[in-house]
């Protein structure tokens, strides 16, 4: 390595730049060695056979060209100062809207580890996995009761999922009334993965244009639904964290055109144990029990989307489904004869449900309602706090999360982008940016119910600071973040000359 | 809702919510509210519940362990048993060290790399997972993870069905996983795609003739090696028995590729798969990690997250998403896929998997299990009245026949603490007597000796 030079004026930035490089690390096939070695395998103990009378020649590979060689030590230390590269909720606060990101539970991983539900196997007979069965059916019970629906399944293992299975599902009924039906109608607060889902389940899109309180106007439905329409999207509270107070009415007008309700269940958290979707005239809900039972994100997954229906959709729902038998024993039915088939191979995430199960145990009735009230709590907190520093464009009350805009600091040429890369500056990582797209440069902040006061103030503090540094320094916040491993990067590169792979 | 919990009330605190007593009063004066109850004001009365849920708990960590270790000790798995199962499902070695890295807080529990200034760890494990995938496959771009084979292979069909525009028929070889396929027509049952099925010759590998008369017309093809039989298919003859369509390789037994031919050199151009076997616990199917990758010219038309690498305004190297205008939450209904959220804490399980065991490990690895499946084979060859019904080449996994149904078989083995097989009637029709067995680097020669005894002496009872 060459030392960098250093003159006497720009000593101070140049030790940073020293400081930073080494916080960043060398890709794992930069750091191979030829001769090392990260593994040991019990020696072959069966005779050795020619490989020649095993497999011709012309059906195999020679060696793997440039895969890895590297020493355990290697990799512990490579993956360990790559982790260092990331914030995370057990950090400190994870604001994201729409993504729950609240504490992991600890005792959710040991129970996934149990070796009786890590080593069994998918296809093993029913009278092997009577433990794992119950579990699923324990779960569904559970779900059941949490939406108020006759019905859950679980094989849905993300939201997006989830959205496909539902509106499959509503697909097939309708389908089975004689007329499928050609359009849904989304509001356009709603999350891209409702119409991606929706499209690829065999529909046309409606967007729904949301009123001047960010949610769905009656007339506006009323005059939209007609017996072309399947079913209306609806994300509860939707993405601008207000609750759709008339949802029930919405129920109703679409029922009387025998059209469904499907919702979006991503922000349940602000409403669990408060209210069920199966009370509100729901007939579909996907809940991602990454977000709400506290399942952790791993950095974009695993998840797992359950799906509840109303008794309407029970014919319908994926096969196999866990049934009880009498005698207290379990089993898969695969007897559904207007089921819409299998949505994964297996039985889901099982071990993500193993998670979500523990929470819900961990939990109880009390704990269910009280995640409710304090993410309710600590996100309108954050919004006193921050109303007289930031343009609330949606004044409606609203429930989990709040959506500032940066339309008092674009005065001063400091945008959305800016201020989320300051935040990092404060050690925070920041809300989610430009959504829900109603809002033009949305900061959408949701809290959780796992933030002490201390943070959520200190979060607050953080983002007061910037909206001074803003009028006073904007410079400082254009050029955000200073302190993190990498600076801004150039996005626009990336996608015009993709590299998506090391290569030698 | 007077029976309801006061939150103020110090007894009502939960230990995995901070505010409590004191914090929430001030918290709800700095609103300008007096109670919680009135944070709920938009949720009319009439959808809200005037009771608590009907659910068991709070549970303590104790009260948990209990219930739950008494459910898993319910399962007889291969925690008690010597297992023999696959069927895209395999038990490997899992290196201590993965599952440990993996608790990492700041892996754990992330959320997804939106912003790469804070997430550069995710981000560049993932990069480095694109880059084995390409180099095990010898394809050239690689996606951040599906959710599962299976619906990696139905995200294969639609991707390669927008590749030819007005062509509806896909065809897949009828030894392809079967809940795989099932998965596939879930999908595509409104999308107006005809799906075929060709079946198998005599040595278990797909039937060529077939496969060439049903793919006149069609606009991709999918084939499973080794197959849901075991047998590993012969990817040059399919390719030229399939000129002219999107042939997607499908592997349900990631080890495999330690040994066998990749698919990319060999006239594929979308290999999707199950990294299960990359040291991923069965866990009862899931999670699990579905990959694909494709040809370069395919690469703006793949489904899922890309991370690319790109610099920072000082030059530094640093990895970000992107191409996101395939996505759902740039593109909306327009989008490649519906997927969001993926499988990211298991693909960085297989990165850190496939980096342990490396060059050396894949294949050493994927030798051992040819070499236990074989001796296993050539210990049954040798005992009457056990069939290894196709004769095609294998790798880790093969069909047994007796002359018995295999549930009794099976029954009699499980007996004796095996868990012997998968009973292949499950799957199709006509295939009664067989089950499959699968063979890893983790049996030892007196299990794989002891199986051959236990399965000999339950035929030998079953005649009785």
């Amino acid at each position: 390595m060459t030392t960098p030079s250093i003159t006497n004026s720009d000593e101070a930035t140049t030790q940073r730049d020293v400081a930073q490089k080494s916080s960043t690390e060398p890709l794992i096939f930069e750091r191979s060695k030829r001769g090392r070695r990260g593994y040991q395998l019990p020696p072959l103990d069966v005779p050795e056979q020619s490989l020649d009378e095993l497999l011709p020649a012309s059906l195999r590979r020679d060696e793997i060209a440039d895969e890895v060689e590297v020493s355990e030590v290697d990799v512990i230390r490579h993956f360990t100062r790559l982790s260092k590269l990331n914030v995370s909720i057990d950090a400190g606060l994870y604001p994201l809207g729409s993504c729950t990101m609240k504490h992991n539970p600890r005792i959710n991983e040991e129970i996934a580890r149990t070796p009786g539900f890590a080593l069994s196997h998918p296809l093993q007979p029913e009278h092997q996995v009577q433990g794992n069965l119950e579990l699923l059916w324990t779960i569904e019970q559970t779900l059941k009761e949490i939406f108020g629906m006759p019905r859950v399944t679980l094989q849905p293992v993300a939201g997006a999922h989830g959205e496909l299975t539902g509106i499959l599902m509503v697909h097939k009924a309708l389908a089975k009334s004689g007329n499928a039906r050609k359009y849904i109608l989304i509001p356009d607060s709603a999350h891209g993965t409702n119409p991606a889902s929706a499209a690829f389940a065999g529909y046309e899109i409606r967007e729904l244009k949301s009123n001047s309180r960010g949610t769905v106007e009656l007339s506006t439905l009323e005059a939209a639904v007609n017996e072309d329409v399947a079913a209306l999207m609806v994300t509860v509270p939707n993405t601008l964290g207000v609750f759709e107070s008339e949802i029930r009415a919405m129920a109703d007008i679409l029922h009387a055109k025998g059209a469904y309700l499907y919702c979006d269940g991503a922000n349940l958290n602000s409403f669990v144990g408060i209210a069920r979707p199966g009370d509100m005239g729901i007939d579909v809900i996907h809940s991602n029990l990454h977000k709400t039972f506290s399942t952790p994100h791993g950095g974009g997954g695993p998840g797992a989307g359950p799906v509840g229906v109303s008794a309407k959709l029970v014919d319908f729902v994926p096969t196999p489904t866990v049934e009880r038998r009498e005698d207290g024993t379990f089993y898969l039915d695969f007897n559904h004869p207007d089921s819409i088939g299998r949505m994964r191979a297996f039985h889901g995430n099982f071990n993500v449900l193993v998670r979500a199960l523990t929470y819900m145990r961990s939990m109880g009735p009390t704990g269910m309602r009280r995640i409710a009230q304090l993410a309710v709590l600590n996100a309108n907190y954050i919004r006193a706090r921050l109303r007289n520093h930031y343009h609330l464009p949606y004044d409606a009350p609203t429930l989990h999360e709040v959506v500032f805009s940066d339309k008092l600091q674009t005065a001063h040429d400091v945008h959305t982008l800016d201020i989320a890369k300051r935040l990092m500056d404060y050690g925070f990582h920041p809300p989610t940016i430009y959504f829900p797209l109603i809002v033009s440069g949305a900061l959408m902040i949701e809290p959780t119910e796992s933030e002490p006061r201390e943070e959520l103030d200190a979060f607050c503090e953080a983002m007061i600071a910037i909206a001074r540094e803003s009028e006073e320094r904007p410079e400082l916040v254009r050029s955000a973040p200073h302190t993190t491993p990498v600076r801004r990067l150039d996005e626009a590169r990336a996608a015009r000359q993709p590299i998506l792979r090391w290569k030698r | 809702m007077s029976n309801l919990p006061d939150p103020t009330d110090p007894h009502s605190s939960h230990r995995y919510i901070p505010n409590a007593g004191e914090d929430i009063r001030e918290m709800l004066e700095v609103v300008g509210i007096d109670s919680i109850d009135r944070l709920f004001d938009t949720i009319p009365d009439d959808v809200k519940l005037d009771r608590l849920l009907d659910l068991p708990g709070p549970w303590s960590e104790v009260e948990s362990r209990r219930w739950f270790r008494g459910l898993a000790a319910r399962n007889k798995t291969a925690a008690d048993h010597v297992s023999f199962l696959g069927g895209g499902a395999y038990a490997h070695y899992q290196p201590a060290v993965v599952d440990q890295l993996l608790l990492r807080a700041e892996f754990l529990t992330a959320y997804t790399p939106y912003q790469p200034e804070v997430s550069q760890g995710t981000l560049q494990s993932i990069f480095e997972y694109q880059t084995h995938q390409c180099l095990l496959t010898g394809l050239d771009v690689a996606n951040a993870s599906l959710y599962d084979g299976s619906t990696a292979l139905c995200e294969a069909v639609l991707m390669a069905q927008r590749l030819t525009k007005g062509k509806t028929k896909a065809v897949i070889a009828k030894s392809v996983h079967p809940q795989y396929t099932q998965t596939v027509r879930t999908y595509i049952q409104n999308l107006g795609i005809e799906l075929v099925e060709v079946g198998w010759g005599e040595d278990g590998r797909v039937d060529l003739d077939a496969l060439r008369a049903a793919c006149d017309g069609a606009f991709a093809v999918a084939i499973q090696s080794p197959n849901f039989l075991g047998v590993v298919e012969d990817y040059d003859a399919i390719a030229a028995a399939t000129e002219g369509i999107t042939r997607i390789a499908v592997i349900a037994e990631a080890t495999s590729l330690g040994v066998l031919a990749p698919p990319g050199p060999h006239g594929f151009d979308i290999c999707v798969g199950e990294g299960q076997a990359w040291g991923i616990p069965t866990q009862f199917g899931g999670p699990y990690v579905g990959f694909m990758v494709v040809r370069d010219a395919l690469k703006r038309h793949m489904p899922g997250r890309l991370v690319g690498e790109t610099v920072d305004v000082d030059g530094r190297r640093a990895y970000v998403l992107t191409l996101a205008t395939r996505e759902q939450h740039i593109r909306r209904a327009k989008a490649t896929s519906n997927i969001c959220t993926n499988e990211a804490l298991i693909a960085l399980a297989a990165n850190m998997y496939l980096s342990l065991l490396g060059k050396e490990g894949l294949r050493e690895v994927a030798l051992q299990c040819m070499q236990k499946t074989a001796r296993l084979r050539n210990i049954l060859h040798k005992i009457k009245s056990i069939e290894l019904p196709f004769a095609g080449p294998v790798y880790n996994e093969f069909v047994v026949r007796t002359p018995f149904p295999a549930q009794e078989i099976l029954a009699d083995l499980e007996h004796e603490k095996i868990l012997g097989g998968i009973p292949l009637g499950t799957f199709y029709d006509g295939h009664e007597r067989d089950f499959l067995v699968a063979v890893t680097e983790l049996h030892t020669r007196e299990q794989i000796e002891h199986f051959a005894a236990a399965l000999s002496a339950a035929i030998s009872r079953e005649r009785r």
